[in-house]
């Protein structure tokens, strides 16, 4: 995100340079002003209506309750506070964690593993067959997804139960136990999502030069070393921008549990989204439904700043 | 081939290595036809289920090739939910999503690559700010604008708040500054207006970026399920993902194939853009943040 700003002032400079040439005068600055601000109209003023104030809305209505039909009442951080006294906000930020946690890592691991035996050797259509497969679930809803998936992993007649049955395991209660609902919801996150780190580890391994791994050959150095020492060092930014993506979509899951589980059994799977959605509009606690927003946007941005500064440390920038 | 004529006098030692490469490459195409099964895996399951008698949808062994397909389930899902109209709400609510970020992304990227104006850069900062909120932030107050404009359970209340696109500007601005400058130095000197140069000049050429935004918002909005679930209440004024949840909610464990049939319709569109539109996809995804 940054990156992008960055490169963007650090492009415009110079171009503006050449739109001062003398001419401007002739054209009048002032008609040229007002031209740009017309072709701005409708991104800011929609911007300002449906981001800026909500915003500032959110920041307000989360220090007062208010059910939309009585008068609001002030209760200072008594929302904010909910995130440790309410049972059920309390464990579906926690549920939140441990999800980002196991399916941001598991959506890493096997994109990278998958990137990298792409980006060897292998013949161009099978390359693009792969490229194509591995992208094919992110242009799907999640939605749509999560209704499959509930059929395939349901315990009597599911297709999952069946594989498993063939070797030997037992019927596998995946969304009516806890344990097996959470699982269920990461495994079907993980499998729409990891073709998005997939492509950019692609990207990031095309762009690393080969002479470097032909002078770890003459090095003699093993397929599993180069991956190690050439490969992951150089690929590091690329791994950085994957991760902050990651995290941040895998922050604000909800789709997934909602359609698989209603956040069960119990509140085992609730997510932080999840408990927007039903503080907000169906306990009609508006107060509370923004508090627990702002937290997750703060989060966010905690996370992101957090793995950009531990990039300067194990981020190699060639 | 010329890295062959090249590596000429190496040849003995690739040779002593051959055997080591071809197991190592076997190994990597085992392990990536396993995942490319696993991934497309559920989704011929789905379609071949879909294909099946609503009577034998959840019957076991699984399916996963439609082989002898039977559509009784696809009639059937016309019947059970309002499908046409569906289709419809998705095809409107997308449809005018993506033209109106494409056009409004357009201009708003002109003005902040081509022409210089007070408080542009901060102005510009703000815009790029407003791509760290997420959607379930502003959502409180934003079904409470909508409330308050009237527009509440309309599509325009899906519509009208998704048009302005922070990430679509950032795009457009990008595409715009890589378009040579000489081009309206040369209509400005034969006294072209600015929305003539704009309009006639620089539109034209930025047609590639401008579809890279609309393929983009087309895919989000089309299997968005959050803002439709809150924000639209009638069933008239649902669309695709919403229709489908509800209709799985309704049969329970009954006839899948027909819910199944429905999920393999709502995949049409989605398919075209993979088939035709994916290099713009993979370009708008990985451009920045895939909003």
């Amino acid at each position: 995100m940054s990156n992008a700003t960055t490169n963007a002032s650090a492009g415009a400079p110079a171009r503006l340079e050449h739109t001062e040439l003398p001419r401007k005068e002739s054209n009048g600055p002032l008609r040229k002003q007002l031209f740009a601000w017309i072709l701005l109209a409708p991104t800011v003023i929609g911007m300002g209506v449906f981001t800026v104030i909500p915003i500032i809305g959110s920041v307000v209505l989360a220090f007062f309750r208010w059910d939309i039909i009585s008068a609001p009442e002030f209760v200072g951080f008594e929302n904010f506070v909910s995130v440790v006294t309410n049972p059920t906000v309390r464990v579906s930020f926690l549920n939140t964690i441990v999800f980002v946690v196991i399916a941001v890592t598991l959506q890493l691991g096997i994109a990278l593993v998958l990137a990298a035996m792409v980006a060897e050797r292998l013949p161009n259509w099978l390359r693009v067959f792969f490229r194509s497969t591995f992208f094919f679930p992110l242009i799907l809803s999640a939605a749509s997804v999560s209704i499959f998936m509930g059929y395939l992993f349901n315990e009597q007649f599911g297709a999952v139960n069946w594989l498993l049955g063939l070797i030997g395991i037992a019927p596998v209660p995946w969304l009516t136990t806890p344990t097996g609902a959470a699982a269920v919801v990461i495994i079907v996150y993980v499998w729409q999502n990891f073709g998005f780190s997939f492509l950019l580890f692609v990207g990031g391994l095309g762009s690393i030069p080969k002479e470097i791994y032909e002078a770890a050959e003459i090095d003699g150095a093993s397929g599993v070393k180069k991956f190690f020492n050439v490969t992951m060092p150089l690929l590091s930014p690329t791994t950085l921008v994957a991760s902050v993506m990651a995290v941040i979509s895998a922050l604000q899951v909800f789709d997934q549990p909602y359609v698989l589980t209603r956040g069960g059994p119990g509140d085992s799977t609730r997510t932080a989204v999840m408990v927007i959605f039903e503080s907000g509009f169906q306990q009609l606690e508006f107060g509370r439904a923004s508090a627990i927003g702002l937290l997750l946007m703060i989060l966010i941005m905690a996370v992101t700043y957090v793995q950009f500064r531990l990039s300067r440390r194990f981020v190699f920038y060639q | 081939m010329t890295t062959q004529t090249l590596e000429a006098p190496a040849a003995p030692k690739r040779a002593r290595r051959r055997p080591g490469m071809n197991w190592s490459l076997l190994g990597r195409l085992a392990v990536l036809l396993v995942a490319a099964v696993l991934t497309l895996g559920p989704v011929m399951w789905t379609l071949s289920t879909s294909l099946r008698p609503p009577s034998e949808s959840f019957s076991l062994p699984p399916r996963f090739l439609p082989w002898d397909p039977d559509f009784t389930s696809y009639a059937g899902v016309f019947e059970q939910i309002d499908m046409i109209r569906l289709v419809v709400n998705s095809a409107l609510t997308t449809g005018l999503i993506a033209a109106g970020q494409m056009i409004t992304a357009a201009m708003a990227g002109y003005a902040f690559a081509r022409i210089k104006f007070k408080g542009r850069t901060a102005l510009f900062g703000i815009v790029l700010a407003t791509m760290m909120i997420p959607v379930q932030v502003t959502i409180v107050p934003v079904f409470m604008i909508i409330r308050g404009m009237d527009l509440a359970d309309t599509l325009l209340a899906l519509i009208i708040p998704a048009v302005p696109t922070a990430f679509g500007t950032f795009l457009m601005r990008q595409y715009f500054m890589g378009i040579p400058l000489e081009l309206a130095e040369a209509a400005e000197i034969d006294g072209a207006s600015q929305w003539r140069i704009f309009r006639s000049i620089y539109l034209p050429l930025a047609t590639p970026g401008m579809a890279i935004v609309g393929i983009l918002a087309f895919n989000y909005h089309w299997n968005e399920f959050f803002r439709p679930l809150i924000l639209t209440i009638s069933e008239g004024n649902f669309t695709l993902p919403l229709g489908l949840v509800s209709l799985q909610g309704n049969m329970g464990t009954g006839s899948i194939s027909v819910v199944l049939a429905g999920v393999i319709l709502s995949m049409i569109p989605a398919l075209i853009v993979f088939f035709f539109g994916q290099r713009s996809l993979r370009a708008g995804l990985t451009a920045g943040i895939g909003k």
